[in-house]
């Protein structure tokens, strides 16, 4: 990495704020309660579409994480969640019925949020169907975690994507709101998660899973991106590129270790797969929203409107933190 | 009533309140110390709470930041004081808001009355303990420090190393010979006094100021010119990593707690319910006794950190990509690779499982797709066996089976037929054993049936592919542990060599082998190789195979040496 990418990069940093600012006025605020937040508040970010059915455990994850205020973007939903956004008290909500592909998938709606807001905060930026666990969760919360990365002097902290899915078709397996989707969701693929630096970000680029295993053996290079950098130290200088997958400037996500030792990691554990991934499959084929080049993608979401199976024998039932520390799909590192 | 607490606190004063109810619930004299950055309203609301407690007492505050001359200031005031107020304590225990109990009070009142002269506190020389973050032990009171660590690092940096270069070094007082260790201890009376009301004390304070991370040093120097009997070591349990940062201890270290039978330890993170509702423990009268013991947390600790840093050699995650070049393998337990055996015997899969136990897989770098152990579809840790998905990280694809399946020996076939890209990376690994039969590729060729001028192109792929891999094995910077042979040399003695295969794999459990695994027909062979010669296409990597020696029933017949005249 020479001083002339370097230097690339930083004033791709720089577009990327000017059209962050540049589209500020794509969203509306609908409840601001941005008054509630302390100083040492840990921030949660995310844009919602129709998630009425994740919503609840989804702000319950987080609220007991210790997650101490959530600023969410709603992008047109048209099945109430704005509403019961509005209805939370530690919820302030944008709406916005513009385009969530041309926003860079909401990137830049809630890089305005960070931007106005983030500065200084540690900020959890996260899809609704992502739910963020690290070793010792249960007993340890996102104050203890950012605490201990203050005093290591990380700013950041990484997190894989770990796609879970249920035993037997999709539609098949029944989920009620506010119940725990690991429970319907139990099986994941344990290991078959290839990493490789990317040529141009410098970020571990890791694909794999089960998407990877059902859907793009044919086009291995087209897979989901599973590795993510969701809890930052905010500054209004940062940006995220694409998703949380990178985020400049570039140390951010250097969250791995390249001596061989490792550093503390987490899941985000995917929760894409609940019964309605049918219908909304069905609705993306539509929107064309998710991917850059949507064309490419059409298969993919064709054949989850087809109540597929993604089960074998071999998956792996999901078991907690230690388990997946013992799997060595996240670490510890320091944090003893 | 004997012992009496100094309490630094600076932070999380419920929790101070909390802790100080202790000791003084237990009958001993606290005197707090707050540090002057805590803003007055906090300051007055903290005494307040605590006014209902007739043996608490507030001294004058200090600075206290880290690493610097504030915190002994604060530790000498507070001392001061509560050697006035308080004639009857013997013994006094420095501690800070976050340290906690962990035994009764009274057992530790106890403790110190079966040992009224000992001073508690860890103190080792400088030459002696490498124990020091950031490379500055002996330096730390030699050199001056006028720039904070913390913030200003760089200059801090340069300016040791601007003193390193041009040799300055501070005079040490007379008599002081510097010792270091935690800054939590527990002094005697007797001790604590000598120390601060040494006529030296001037001097010594002077030269201390200047010390880098003086809390660390000014009693446990002090301590060995006034002390009666030293016991270095912390009543205090505290851990820190490598960085020298204290590790704070959270509910799920309630366990690790409970067994060490310490009196006290810190840090506790203040939302730790579990731990502050757990310690102290109610009294035992059967632990009374019992020595504190911090060596099972030490080894805890020192065994998670080592396993966390050092090990899991062979796995890749989000927050560990060791690259190739810099480790010795990218697999986390042993594994063969084995070239020609299945074209030699048919069945040399389901043979050498049965022989040693061990995994064997088949090709899995073949074209087609990946040949798993039981030619399994997905294999453990949904490994898919598409071809496509293998060949985009193919390093990665073996890093995965083998971490997946880490407590077997995996052996697969490998051959010039298959995806040639993984051969550095066998080639490399140290955890790799490379058994290469060359030539063997010729077998299947001779089996099918077809005549010589029709394989010829195709012998003359395999042979160049495979020389190429043989190139690599070859070259100075393979670590595996290679060995390669021609066919002709492998089937003059094959039991020897396979015997030597099993017992690599299987280790001890290797037994003798029973029963011979069935070679093919090889009959005819060394004229089909004489006949691809004969077409333009010499197959050197099979070694010399005569008629003689392809049937191993027959008695090998000697070649006459060539004898080399002298003329």
């Amino acid at each position: 990495m020479d001083l002339w990418h370097a230097y690339r990069l930083r004033w791709k940093r720089r577009r990327f704020l000017f059209r962050i600012w540049r589209k500020r006025h794509e969203i509306s605020v609908a409840v601001d309660r941005t008054g509630q937040i302390r100083p040492d508040g840990i921030l949660c970010f995310a844009t919602v579409r129709n998630e009425i059915v994740r919503l609840p455990y989804f702000l319950k994850h987080y609220r007991r994480l210790g997650a101490d205020h959530f600023l969410i973007v709603d992008n047109g939903s048209d099945d109430g969640t704005a509403e019961y956004l509005a209805r939370q008290p530690d919820v302030s909500v944008w709406t916005t019925t513009q385009s969530y592909r041309l926003a860079r998938f909401g990137m830049d709606w809630l890089g305005w949020l960070q931007w106005q807001y983030g500065n200084g905060h540690w900020c959890l930026t996260v899809d609704a169907d992502e739910l963020l666990i690290y070793p010792d969760h249960e007993t340890r919360d996102l104050k203890a975690l950012t605490t201990w990365l203050d005093g290591q002097g990380h700013a950041s902290f990484g997190a894989l994507m770990l796609d879970l899915y249920p035993k037997g078709p999709l539609e098949d397996t029944p989920y009620v709101p506010g119940d725990d989707p690991t429970k319907t969701l139990a099986w994941f693929d344990a290991d078959n998660y290839r990493h490789q630096l990317h040529h141009y970000y410098g970020n571990l680029w890791i694909q794999g899973g089960v998407r990877d295993r059902v859907f793009f053996a044919h086009e291995p290079a087209r897979a989901p991106t599973l590795n993510k950098t969701p809890l930052v130290r905010w500054s209004w200088r940062y940006a995220y590129v694409s998703s949380t997958h990178q985020i400049l400037p570039t140390r951010l996500h250097d969250v791995f270790d390249f001596e061989g030792n490792s550093k503390a990691s987490g899941v985000l554990l995917h929760t894409k797969f609940l019964p309605m991934i049918g219908a909304k499959s069905a609705e993306e084929l539509e929107r064309g929203q998710h991917f850059q080049n949507t064309a490419l993608y059409q298969d993919y979401h064709q054949h989850l409107t087809e109540n597929p199976d993604f089960w074998y024998e071999g998956s792996c039932r999901y078991n907690g933190d230690a388990q997946l520390t013992a799997l060595g799909l996240m670490s510890k590192g320091r944090w003893v | 009533m004997s012992l009496g607490v100094i309490m630094l606190v600076h932070t999380a004063f419920d929790r101070a309140e909390q802790m100080v109810r202790h000791w003084a619930g237990a009958g001993c004299p606290v005197v707090v110390h707050v540090d002057s950055n805590v803003p007055s309203q906090t300051y007055d609301h903290f005494v307040e709470s605590l006014a209902d407690l007739p043996d608490v007492r507030f001294c004058a505050r200090h600075r206290c930041e880290w690493g610097t001359w504030g915190l002994v200031a604060a530790s000498q005031e507070a001392a001061t004081l509560l050697l006035e107020e308080f004639p009857e304590v013997q013994h006094v225990f420095l501690a800070s808001g976050a340290c906690l109990p962990l035994r009764p009070i009274a057992e530790l009142r106890c403790y110190l009355d079966a040992h009224p002269d000992t001073d508690f506190i860890e103190s080792a020389t400088t030459a002696d303990v490498p124990w020091t973050v950031g490379g500055l032990d002996r330096e730390r009171f030699t050199l001056r420090f006028p720039f904070a660590w913390k913030k200003h690092r760089r200059l801090f940096d340069a300016f040791v190393k601007l003193q390193q270069a041009v040799g300055y070094k501070r005079r040490i007082p007379e008599g002081v010979v510097p010792h270091m260790g935690s800054q939590w201890w527990c002094l005697t009376r007797q001790t604590l006094d000598a120390i601060l009301r040494d006529p030296n004390r001037g001097t010594y304070d002077a030269y201390f100021r200047k010390v880098w991370i003086p809390d660390e040093s000014y009693y446990q120097t002090l301590a060995r010119l006034h002390s009666r009997k030293i016991e270095s070591r912390s009543l205090t349990l505290a851990k820190f990593d490598f960085q020298g940062k204290p590790h704070i201890f959270f509910d799920d270290h309630v366990e690790l707690l409970q067994r060490s039978k310490c009196f006290v330890a810190r840090k506790i993170w203040r939302d730790a319910d579990l731990l502050f509702n757990t310690f102290p423990a109610s009294e035992d009268p059967l632990r009374q006794a019992v020595e504190p013991n911090s060596g099972t947390v030490d080894r805890v600790f020192a065994q998670a950190v080592d396993r966390r840093t050092l090990g899991r050699q062979g796995l890749f995650m989000q927050s560990r990509f060791p690259s190739i070049d810099r480790q010795t393998s990218i697999a986390a337990a042993p594994y063969a690779v084995l070239q020609g055996f299945d074209d030699i015997f048919p069945d040399f899969q389901s043979w050498l499982t049965q022989q040693t136990g061990a995994v064997v897989h088949g090709h899995l770098y073949a074209k087609d797709r990946a040949h798993f152990a039981d030619e399994a579809e997905v294999y453990r840790g949904c490994m898919s066996d598409n071809a496509r998905l293998r060949d985009y990280n193919g390093k990665m694809f073996l890093s995965n089976l083998i971490w997946n399946g880490r407590d077997s020996h995996h052996c697969f076939q490998f051959g010039p037929a298959d995806t040639q890209e993984i051969g550095w990376i066998l080639a490399k690994d140290t955890q790799a054993s490379i058994w290469v039969v060359s030539g063997a590729w010729s077998i299947p060729l001779f089996c099918s049936g077809r005549s010589a001028s029709e394989v010829r192109a195709e012998a003359a792929r395999l042979q160049r592919i495979e020389d190429k891999f043989l190139k690599v094995l070859r070259s100075p910077d393979a670590r595996a542990r290679i060995k390669i042979m021609t066919l002709a040399q492998f089937i003059e003695a094959p039991m020897v060599v396979l015997q030597t295969i099993i017992d690599e794999i299987a280790g001890h459990r290797g037994l003798a082998i029973k029963e011979a695994p069935k070679m093919r027909d090889l009959t005819g062979l060394p004229d089909y190789l004489q006949e691809l010669k004969n077409q333009g296409m010499h197959p050197f990597l099979t070694g010399d195979i005569t008629v003689g020696n392809a049937p191993a029933t027959k008695p090998v017949a000697r070649r006459k040496p060539y004898v080399i005249s002298g003329k």
